[in-house]
């Protein structure tokens, strides 16, 4: 709501000396928020109304071209070139004198030009700042000041235009009537209502024949006709200045005059061509296949939840959201009829939602308007249109008005200090919601009775806020409550932070990703048409058709952020993100209860239920080197290891064991992905990305990448401290010859069977494949510590260990020592 | 060598003789000296210090010493014998200062070589400043409570208060979810989690919950589409908007200074009622210290406490909620949101691993 600050002093006797900033603060202590101050440009030195004595018209010159005699005020007139048209001698205009410096730092001078010496320039209203008017120069019409005026104030130069941000709630004060009555309180000062207007004086038969069939949804129907209007009488120039500041654009008389009633008054109207209108209207709902054509030129297929103005031909205007073409208003127009009417909001959002249609008036409608402003709104639009537009009304007022009683709401006089904090006197209480405009009757419980522009105020919470708000939300003290004792983070909190904080540790940057997706990133994944990763939940109004679905794993949001990183040159790169996946497939719909209760258990378990799993992933993706080169020789490049590692260093954050083995799964290399096994399930892989893949996603060959589902890890158990031996322990080296594609895994695990409770650690120190091993074999080279508990271990049982060890890896592996 | 039991006039032991001994403190001084290097002085040692070293020698004949001779001689002899001792002591400590400095000073490296062979990664900002912001409500013995990102719509908008044609909805931006009636939406903030849990538990309740939270916004230097809240959520007897101001204040001071505090503007959300916008006074501000706007607040709407089978008559509560973008935004001057959601390496680095 954009607010001319000349306009609202119209209404509000704001006090001399008052300054742009202390109405801002007072906005915002009101809570209408303050989005931007617009400053007119600034002019400077002598700019004056002037009066057109005569036009010469110059030929000979590639376009039209007047030198005029124009009185400024002083003894002689002077003489000024200029290049419209749009004035007649008589008319006033505003003149820039030599020396006067317009917006953008355009200084006049006396110049000549088209060979006359032009001493000024008459301006038009966009070489002023106000305006973007540049057909003509501005026509300041009748009743402009005297010749030789300053013009500053004239053109409102000096008005500043505040836009303020009305919250949903406040429908009022999408009007300067609404603005007024908040600043008259804010500010402690008079303020008249512009709304206090009788009825418009009609006499004899209803000016048309009105029938509403649907009170519920139209409680107050108001209507005058007017006949006379000239079509060709312009709107006054101030009040298409003030449709300006407004964001209004200028049309006509008849449609500027509507426009400015709502912007005063708050109150949307709608005016018909009288001649056009076929029979009795009716207010009803759309009919089975009933269309419009809105005066946007776009032709509806109306719904039954529409509700209509119509006529015997039809629809001829979407109720309280647009006006239909056939009964528009045009250059020959000159009977009218004004509506003016109340409308229920949650029927306007929904016309104005199925019709993308918000309109300034749905968007008034559908925050409340004041029902009593039908006919004020009526009697200011008729008198602007029979003063400037010659038009008189005929016939008397419609107003079917079904309005029933407004419902006082009970108010303990104590409760806005309960709430707030503060205690506040109930005289107080009572003389602030006074200030709203509530009547408030009764001592001991209240009787409030909310204004009628107030349909926001029906609960006594709704009543507190008023209070607290007008009170000043400063006066709430600061005083910390107790909480009773937490039991502080839960263990599934405590491994998310645990398991980030590892990978960081261990040199991987967190890049969260947004969680859209489309069929393109998980084609370049190479995922199998059956793939369960491919079962999306889609969003229907996606921010890019491209990525129209929810993510069900971490890796193209991640890998993106790869390619992203290294398109800007860096060469090293290690990723992680932790979140939410959400895996598709069909599920009942969510209920939708009501709110006067808690949902039954039945309806609650119903509507947790509908709400998918949405599991905690983490993924982790390596490019370049892992550990860079330096003065101590060249750098290790990232690979399949180090996105296993990545897994092992997840398992260990989450204090869980992991098992790797090999697997297969997109999008991973078929011989370099590992599947990751804890508490008996599959939790992720890792591994070397497939070739095609990288080469699809445009990353380096030997990308690697890991994701693992951290919520499919088994609960963290309590760690056992293990029993320490003072014994010395005995080292045993051993190189095992066997064929290569028995899993390292596999042999370490023959090598803790044998070694029993023995066998302190065990590690594999060397890897060789080669000639000496032999074809189709590889040695792996373990370092062993035994030691017991309770002796110190003797070289034969040292000795005897070792040969179990042996004897078993041989039997189970058919591993070879080497010798 | 002359055994103890052997009769010899004693004085002619010529050993426990004062010149004689002097004479080996003198030789064994001379030795000493004269060694050049550690390996040297080891080598003289077992002359003077060994077990046939004269002072050594001389200890022995003692014995043969008549009682009233013998303490006189043994004081000589171990004079001489400590006099020795100090003397190789002195010199090794000289040698061995002497070789430090020469040795070491030749094993000196250059200690500003880098050596960042395992570079250590980060955590994002706004992963850390959730977590740090949960922590000081966890200090206060608030809990943790989460929700899901892909929310019942119910929870998100009707439980809530905000009605199904009400403006509120649709200025939500919403992210709808398939089909038309699942009944489901990316949450549009975190305030769902206040349902979830008036209706899960008993009040009291004290929780704060933040999470990831979805706008149909274009990217740009100010917004996202994709963004981050934290929601907090105190329900309890007799609790007032001053605790809620001292809860925002208390927060404030722990992320912003000991000089922090909250300024609150009139405002308006259907699930609280009073409603405010509140600002948050940083001192440390890039620009000089200022106001900057921080989230939301206000008293629960009974409303809501209705919805959710809380009695509003027994039980009151405050709730608030904040970007933490914009707070990351503001607190390390952060000039354009796209730096915080493209997942450049040089952004995140610059965070740590902890905020």
């Amino acid at each position: 709501m954009r607010v001319p600050i000349g306009w609202l002093a119209e209404h509000v006797d704001v006090p001399a000396g008052t300054t742009v900033e202390d109405l801002d603060a007072a906005f915002v202590r009101l809570g209408l928020e303050v989005e931007e101050v617009h400053r007119p440009a600034e002019v400077t030195g002598p700019l004056v109304v002037g009066r057109v004595l005569g036009i010469e018209e110059l030929t000979g010159f590639k376009k039209p071209i007047r030198y005029t005699q124009v009185d400024v005020g002083e003894p002689e007139p002077r003489g000024i070139v200029c290049g419209a048209q749009n004035f007649a001698v008589g008319d006033a205009v505003v003149v820039a004198l030599p020396g006067a410096v317009l917006p953008g730092g355009f200084a006049i001078a006396a110049r000549r030009t088209y060979d006359h010496v032009s001493d000024g320039m008459i301006c038009s209203a966009r070489e002023l700042g106000v305006g973007e008017d540049h057909a003509g120069i501005l026509v300041l019409g009748d009743g402009a000041p005297a010749p030789g005026t300053p013009a500053g104030p004239v053109v409102g130069l000096d008005d500043v235009v505040v836009e303020l941000a009305v919250t949903p709630d406040r429908g009022y004060c999408l009007s300067l009537r609404g603005i007024a009555r908040e600043m008259g309180t804010g500010l402690g000062v008079p303020w008249r209502d512009p709304g206090d207007l009788a009825a418009p004086a009609g006499s004899g038969e209803p000016a048309w024949p009105v029938a509403v069939e649907d009170a519920g949804r139209c409680d107050r129907f108001s209507m005058v006709a007017l006949e006379g209007l000239d079509p060709t009488a312009p709107s006054p120039w101030w009040m298409r200045r003030r449709l300006a500041q407004s964001g209004v654009r200028s049309i006509s008389l008849a449609v500027d005059v509507t426009n400015y009633v709502m912007l005063e008054l708050g109150q949307p109207m709608h005016a018909f061509d009288r001649d056009r209108v076929r029979g009795p209207i009716v207010v009803r709902r759309a009919r089975e296949g009933e269309r419009l054509t809105t005066l946007d030129g776009v032709d509806r297929a109306l719904a039954s939840d529409d509700l209509l103005i119509t006529d015997d031909s039809g629809p001829i205007g979407l109720a309280a959201v647009m006006g239909g073409a056939s009964t528009e208003i045009g250059a020959g127009t000159s009977a009218v009829l004004l509506e003016a009417a109340h409308w229920e909001p949650t029927g306007v959002a929904r016309t104005a939602r199925r019709h993308r249609l918000p309109s300034e008036a749905a968007k008034r409608f559908e925050r409340g308007v004041d029902p009593e402003m039908t006919t004020a709104a009526l009697a200011r639009a008729a008198a602007l249109l029979a003063e400037y537009g010659g038009a008189r009304v005929v016939g008397a007022l419609v107003d079917v008005d079904t309005r029933g009683p407004r419902p006082a709401i009970a108010l303990d006089p104590a409760l806005p200090g309960r709430v707030a904090g503060v205690p506040y006197p109930a005289g107080q209480v009572t003389a602030l919601l006074g200030a709203v405009g509530c009547a408030v009757d009764g001592d001991g419980p209240l009787r409030v009775t909310p204004p009628s522009w107030r349909p926001d105020l029906t609960d006594p919470a709704d009543l507190v806020e008023e209070v607290v708000r007008l009170a000043g939300y400063d006066d709430v003290p600061s005083v910390l409550p107790t909480a009773p004792p937490g039991r502080g983070l839960t263990d599934r909190q405590r491994r998310r932070r645990a398991v980030g904080r590892a990978l960081a540790e261990a040199g991987h940057v967190e890049a969260p990703s947004f969680p859209f997706v489309g069929t393109a990133a998980l084609d370049a994944l190479g995922l199998p048409g059956d793939d369960p990763r491919r079962q999306v939940v889609l969003v229907r109004n996606p921010l890019s058709e491209e990525e129209p679905a929810l993510r069900t794993t971490l890796l193209p949001g991640l890998l993106a952020a790869l390619a992203r990183n290294l398109s800007r040159g860096l060469r090293d790169v290690a990723l992680f993100e932790h979140g939410a996946v959400f895996p598709g497939g069909e599920r009942p719909p969510a209920p939708l209860p009501g709110v006067d209760r808690r949902p039954d258990d039945a309806t609650l378990a119903a509507l947790l239920g509908a709400v998918p799993e949405q599991p905690w992933h983490v993924a982790v993706a390596l490019a370049g080197h892992r550990e860079p080169r330096g003065w101590w020789g060249p750098g290790r490049p990232a690979g399949w290891a180090d996105a296993v590692q990545a897994a092992r260093r997840v398992a260990e954050a989450a204090g869980v064991e992991l098992t790797v083995r090999a697997g297969v799964r997109a999008p991973w290399h078929p011989g370099r992905c590992a599947e990751m096994v804890a508490g008996g399930r599959v939790v992720g892989h890792a591994g070397e990305l497939h070739p095609r893949v990288c080469a699809a996603l445009d990353l380096p060959a030997r990308t690697a990448a890991m994701e693992l589902d951290v919520d499919a890890l088994p609960p963290t158990a309590v760690p056992v401290g293990p029993r320490l031996s003072a014994f010395p322990p005995v080292f045993v080296d051993l190189a095992f010859v066997l064929a290569e594609d028995v899993p390292a895994a596999d042999v370490e695990a023959s090598i803790r069977e044998a070694g029993g409770d023995l066998l302190e650690s065990v590690r594999l120190f060397d890897v060789y494949t080669g000639p000496q091993a032999g074809e189709g074999r590889r040695s792996l080279a373990y370092s062993l510590t035994l030691r017991a508990p309770d002796r110190t271990l003797s070289g034969e049982e040292a000795a005897e260990l070792r040969q179990r060890v042996v004897a078993h890896v041989r039997q189970a592996r058919g591993a070879e020592l080497r010798g | 060598m002359s055994g103890a039991n052997d009769p010899y006039d004693p004085k002619q032991v010529a050993a426990l003789a004062p010149e004689a001994l002097d004479a080996a403190v003198a030789a064994a001084r001379r030795a000493v000296a004269g060694a050049g290097d550690l390996e040297a002085l080891a080598a003289v040692r077992p002359a003077h210090l060994g077990d046939r070293a004269p002072v050594l020698l001389a200890r022995r004949e003692l014995g043969a010493l008549p009682p009233a001779a013998r303490a006189d001689a043994g004081k000589r002899v171990n004079a001489a014998r400590v006099a020795v001792t100090e003397a190789f002591e002195a010199r090794r400590a000289e040698l061995a200062a002497e070789r430090d400095a020469r040795v070491l000073a030749e094993e000196r490296v250059d200690v500003t070589l880098p050596w960042d062979r395992t570079p250590r990664g980060a955590r994002h900002p706004i992963t850390t400043l959730m977590e740090r912001i949960g922590d000081v409500f966890v200090g206060m013995g608030y809990e943790v409570a989460e929700g899901p990102e892909l929310e019942a719509e119910w929870l998100n908008f009707d439980a809530l208060n905000i009605g199904r044609d009400h403006p509120a909805r649709t200025m939500m931006d919403t992210f709808f979810v398939a089909p038309e009636d699942s009944g489901l939406v990316l949450r549009t903030h975190t305030s769902p989690v206040q349902a979830r849990t008036l209706l899960s538990r008993t009040p009291p309740v004290y929780v704060v919950a933040p999470g990831r939270t979805y706008r149909t916004d274009e990217l740009d230097a100010t917004h996202t589409p994709v963004f981050h809240q934290v929601e907090g959520l105190a329900v309890d007897r007799g609790l007032t908007m001053a605790h809620l101001r001292g809860t925002l204040d208390h927060l404030a001071r722990q992320l912003f200074g000991a000089d922090a505090v909250t300024r609150w503007r009139p405002s308006y959300f259907p699930f609280t009622e009073p409603s405010a916008e509140f600002d948050v006074w940083f001192p440390e501000h890039r620009d000089g210290p200022r106001w900057v706007e921080w989230g939301g607040c206000g008293m629960v709407n009974p409303r809501v406490l209705v919805a959710c089978g809380v009695d509003p008559a027994e039980f009151s509560g405050f709730a608030f909620g904040m970007g933490i973008e914009r707070a990351v935004q503001f607190r390390s001057a952060v000039a354009d949101m796209r730096d915080m959601v493209e997942g450049d390496v040089r952004f995140t680095t610059a965070f740590g691993v902890e905020l």
